[in-house]
């Protein structure tokens, strides 16, 4: 396939018309020792039929939870996607427009991104959200870079091993800029160890972090670290996950400085991990030095209602070297699909969505422990929880081999997700295959 | 361009007037004209020490951004919280407007200033 | 005036259901404690589906695609998006993995992950790829990680500075700083290119590397690029390719053959996937072998005929995000490589900078082109004539060329030359859809000549005039507040 739509005859024509004989001349100012001397080593250029034949083939090779049902979880979730959102990302005025830099042209996305920011306001109860981020992880250690270079010279980020081990690791890449120290406190049974993370807190630390639910799927006991961060005037940063917020008390109400968390479950596909979107929303006296893109209402010079990218001082294309993030894009079409899911399913319609992965989780938990198994961790969890088994890489082949994409492998443990997409019948498959002797 | 006769100008267009210790610092016309709209000021902090030339704050307009560098090294005393809620106040009377007032730990800073005739020059040379 | 989805909610209108509870209706509280459990009501809007299929579709009429029409944004490479790519990503056998599943079961992905690798090696010339950035700048950081991480390997601390030519993208700067270097700006000389005296004058053993993009972001190739290769080597550092601009030399000329050690690349602007109005992109960072451990991980590789994940690189800067990076993105480049082949790669750029010279040479008579010669894929003119004339801006002839029916070029941007418009065409636009837009850039001119109001209260016809961004900065509104 090509798509460069001149004929060579029309090739011609306007080379002539910039007085050059071929297209080689148009490189005569690279030095031919750094030209590609003979063809690139790649195959010959395929037609549809063929990518498609190819893709297929491909895609075929992959065993998809389309087909299977899958207890995967650990920070990507299988959700149901309303077939609206699908057929409207399609729109491809959304999907080949670039970031929104001419307001007149693009008050559409703009108005888009304003509703997502209030959307995200609205389930974190924060007072103010940014456009979106990469994902959950990299907002988080965004965040963390925030409390660190916002408090003068205070370095450490106080966090538990509770949070997802990916989030950890991009919070270590993150602090190879020499202005985080983190400062990783062990969980003691699956939860974050909140007395050792207080004893941590002193004079240097920028900020305290816990995931809510955790990556095992627990609720953590966030009061005690909340008013202890605080005292010390440190932030208190949350990684949250959004459908849990129909239910669960939002960061607003747990104190929190900044939450930040991964939208996927919001309307995206899994897609083998992203695109995805991270969300970002804080108080509002950070609203200034927050990362990313952030639409402001305002009025054209008519007193029309318009949107545009606000705040722009804060980042890199005008701040360069002295900008706080070098984030210059945001996660809009995943942003979009997340509002979009949130007007679809509407507030009952999330709350439901919440509540029955939170009732398909306790009978998965009644059903195991029926047959004898056991909860590697007894704590409070929202739709994810890990079981204990002998040998999880045998147990989840096992589950394979029955049509089952099992769970995290955990030390001595499959961890285990529930959403609304899991039927009663796939739970008591898996309660026969792993409970089976 | 309006220079006032009785302050003091650095190379990166702060102006500060000085009262016995203290100083009242601000930005001069011709930096809140290149700067544009002015949208928001961050104050520095009550009590901060700074050293001459440090920075004390940040300007932001819609396009662009500044950084406030003290003229004179001290400890802030005053900011003019009146700039939180109405920035445009630097855009509309630079002069009449100050930023913060600094308790000066040295006055030998001021000699390295320049006087109104020598920060016409200078900006006469900019532009 | 267009409503907003809150505006829209009318009460219990949602009628989205969940199929009928099969197990017992477990009491939330009986398994979740009180203090867990939520008290602030979320207030989202409540709207049937037609009308939020409405709200949505209304939404994208006030929006501007590449499918809408032309769109000259410089350094943004604004090709069309081949719409077979869409498809393939959205392949339920590709769209439906799990991120954990087990690697016999991704066969399929992590081929695609790792011949991607592979040929983005072949197009730029370097050792090994990390597909895992999620955009340009994300790229950028974990390239000049690799580079801190090399430095602090062999022990070598001193180095705390990074080159950054004044001509570059903000981003570049941002990304040191944003990695922990100190910024030093390298002066361009009046050709545009990086000023060599200069370079070396400030290439010392504090130095940790130079960033560069080449093609510049004046939209020329930087002649000298072997002597600024060896100027930065031979002080010890080692030179970041910033890939905005590959799309100017792609098939013609590879970074690792200039020098280059490390680079990313944007699928998203060389690579023909779409950029979703400011994402998701993707920013894959190739390097060469003496980087080849920093890269983030894991990395796809191949044993026999299995795919795998390869997590075992101790001296991994870690990850820049989770799970493996945008693979939705990563399929539709993947695809449009394969599309392309060697020969359309090498024709796509030929076409882009075609286009580009064309435009600039037909433009030349009516603005201003501060660097009127031979240029890659992109070109700057600005407005001094038509400032000097009847002070039109080079904002007043963007918002303009929106009436036109065009989405404006790049500008302000940059930062060196003044009111700069920076065009770049791309070589998926006709001669035609050129020549009409050579011909509205020339009535342009000719009306801030004649009726330069036309062209200063400019746009007419869209949805909205001029904004008032002032008061948007001086008074965020960044929510809606129900009144």
């Amino acid at each position: 396939m090509k798509y460069t739509p001149n004929p060579q005859s029309v090739v011609e024509e306007m080379l002539q018309t910039i007085g050059l004989k071929s297209l080689d001349e148009l490189f005569s100012d690279i030095k031919a020792e750094v030209k590609v001397q003979n063809a690139l080593n790649l195959s010959e250029g395929m037609g549809e039929m063929e990518i498609r034949r190819r893709m297929k083939d491909l895609a075929a090779r992959n065993l998809t939870t389309e087909d299977y049902p899958c207890f995967l979880g650990a920070g990507a979730y299988d959700h149901y996607i309303p077939a609206a959102l699908e057929q409207l990302l399609l729109r491809s005025e959304f999907y080949t427009a670039y970031t929104p830099y001419q307001p007149e042209i693009s008050q559409g996305i703009l108005q888009s991104i304003f509703e997502y920011q209030t959307m995200i306001c609205k389930l974190t109860g924060m007072e103010v959200a940014n456009a979106s981020m990469y994902d959950g992880g990299s907002a988080l250690a965004e965040a963390c870079n925030l409390a660190c270079t916002s408090s003068k010279g205070r370095k450490k980020v106080i966090i538990s091993d509770t949070v997802h081990p990916e989030y950890l690791d991009i919070l270590k890449a993150y602090s190879l800029s020499g202005r985080m120290e983190v400062v990783l406190i062990p969980g003691k049974d699956g939860a974050a160890d909140i007395d050792t993370m207080i004893k941590a807190i002193d004079s240097e630390t920028a900020c305290a972090v816990i995931q809510q639910p955790n990556f095992y799927g627990i609720l953590e006991e966030a009061e005690a670290l909340e008013k202890a961060v605080h005292e010390n005037k440190s932030m208190f940063i949350m990684a949250v996950e959004p459908i849990s917020l129909a239910l669960l008390k939002s960061p607003a109400e747990w104190g929190a400085d900044i939450a930040v968390g991964e939208g996927q479950p919001l309307g995206n596909s899994l897609s083998m991990g992203g695109p995805y979107l991270g969300f970002f929303a804080a108080r509002k006296d950070l609203m200034r030095k927050i990362p990313g893109r952030i639409v402001g209402q305002t009025k054209d010079l008519d007193g029309k209602r318009a949107y545009v990218l606000t705040l722009q001082a804060r980042e890199q294309h005008i701040r360069r070297e002295k900008a706080g993030s070098n984030i210059c894009s945001n996660e809009a079409l995943c942003a979009l699909a997340a509002s979009m899911y949130l007007t679809f399913v509407g507030e009952k319609g999330l709350k439901d969505i919440a509540v029955r992965c939170h009732q398909l989780a306790v009978y998965a938990q009644q059903q195991l422990e029926q047959v004898g198994m056991k909860l590697k961790f007894n704590k409070p969890y929202f739709m994810e929880f890990a079981v204990k088994v002998n040998d999880p890489g045998a147990a989840n082949r096992k589950l394979l081999e029955n049509g089952i994409i099992g769970g995290y492998e955990l030390d001595g443990a499959l961890l285990l997700a529930f959403t609304e997409k899991r039927t009663r019948e796939e739970i008591d498959q898996l309660v026969a295959v792993l409970g089976g002797k | 361009m309006n220079i006032p006769k009785k302050l003091l100008y650095t190379s990166e267009h702060e102006w500060i007037k000085v009262d016995g210790e203290r100083g009242h610092i601000g930005i001069t016309d011709y930096a809140q004209h290149h700067l544009g709209d002015i949208v928001f000021v961050e104050l520095p902090e009550i009590g901060e020490e700074v050293a001459m030339g440090e920075s004390m704050g940040v300007i932001e307009s819609v396009k662009a951004v500044a950084t406030l560098f003290s003229p004179a090294g001290g400890r802030v005393i005053e900011v003019n919280d009146e700039l939180e809620e109405a920035p445009e106040l630097l855009n509309e009377d630079p002069y009449g407007n100050w930023i913060a007032i600094v308790e000066l730990s040295t006055s030998d800073d001021l000699d390295k200033l320049m006087s109104a005739e020598e920060y016409t020059a200078f900006c006469a040379n900019l532009d | 005036m267009s409503k907003l989805i809150f505006e829209r909610h009318i009460k219990d209108s949602n009628s989205f259901t969940l199929p009928p509870l099969a197990v017992p209706a477990a009491d939330i509280s009986d398994s979740i404690p009180r203090q867990f459990l939520r008290n602030q009501h979320i207030a989202l809007p409540e709207v049937s589906e037609v009308e939020a299929v409405r709200h949505f579709t209304e939404l994208s009429t006030r929006a501007y695609g590449v499918d809408s029409g032309f769109y000259p944004l410089g350094s943004c490479t604004m090709k069309y998006n081949p719409k077979i790519n869409e498809w393939a990503s959205r392949l339920p056998g590709l769209a439906g993995l799990h991120p954990y599943q087990p690697e016999e079961t991704i066969q399929g992905a992590l081929q695609i992950y790792y011949e991607m690798q592979e040929m983005l090696s072949e197009i730029t010339g370097m050792d090994g790829f990390s597909l895992q950035p999620a955009a340009g700048a994300h790229g950028e950081m974990a390239g000049v990680m690799t580079i801190k991480a090399y430095h602090q390997n062999r022990q070598d601390h001193q180095r705390t500075k990074m080159m950054v030519p004044d001509s570059a993208h903000g981003t570049n700067p941002a990304t040191a700083n944003m990695v922990g270097f100190e910024v030093i700006e390298v002066e361009s000389n009046n050709r545009g290119l990086v000023d060599l005296d200069d370079l070396r004058g400030k290439m010392n053993e504090q130095v940790a590397g130079l960033m560069l993009t080449n093609p510049n972001t004046l939209g020329l190739f930087e002649e000298e690029i072997h002597e600024i290769a060896a100027i930065v080597h031979e002080g010890g550092g080692l030179l970041y390719y910033d890939g905005a601009n590959l799309n100017g030399v792609m098939g013609i000329a590879r970074p690792g053959d200039m020098g280059f050690d490390v680079i990313h690349v944007n699928l998203h602007k060389t690579f023909g996937t779409p950029h979703g109005a400011g994402g998701p992109g993707s920013g894959p960072v190739g390097v060469k072998s003496i980087l080849l451990d920093f890269l983030p991980r894991p990395v796809a590789v191949k044993k026999g005929d299995t795919y795998a994940f390869d997590y075992d690189m101790p001296l991994s800067i870690g990850k820049v995000k989770n799970f493996y990076g945008n693979f939705g993105v990563i399929v539709k480049a993947y695809v449009y490589i394969k599309a392309l082949g060697a020969e359309g790669i090498k024709q796509a750029c030929q076409h882009a900078v075609l286009n580009a010279n064309y435009l600039r040479h037909q433009l030349r008579d009516n603005y201003n082109i501060p660097l009127d010669r031979l240029c890659k894929h992109e070109f700057i003119a600005n407005s001094k004539r038509q400032a000097n004339q009847n002070h039109v801006s080079t904002m007043d002839i963007a918002k303009r060329l929106i009436d036109y029916g065009y989405h404006p070029p790049t500008i302000y941007f940059p930062l060196i030359v003044s009111e700069a418009m920076m065009f770049e065409p791309t070589e998926t636009e006709s001669k035609e859809r050129l020549d009409e837009f050579i011909e509205a850039m020339r009535a342009i001119a000719r009306e801030a000549e004649e009726e330069p109001e036309l062209v200063t209260n400019a746009p007419h016809n869209a949805v909205i005039r001029r904004v008032d961004e002032v008061t948007a900065a001086r008074k965020p509104v960044v929510k809606w507040e129900a009144p």
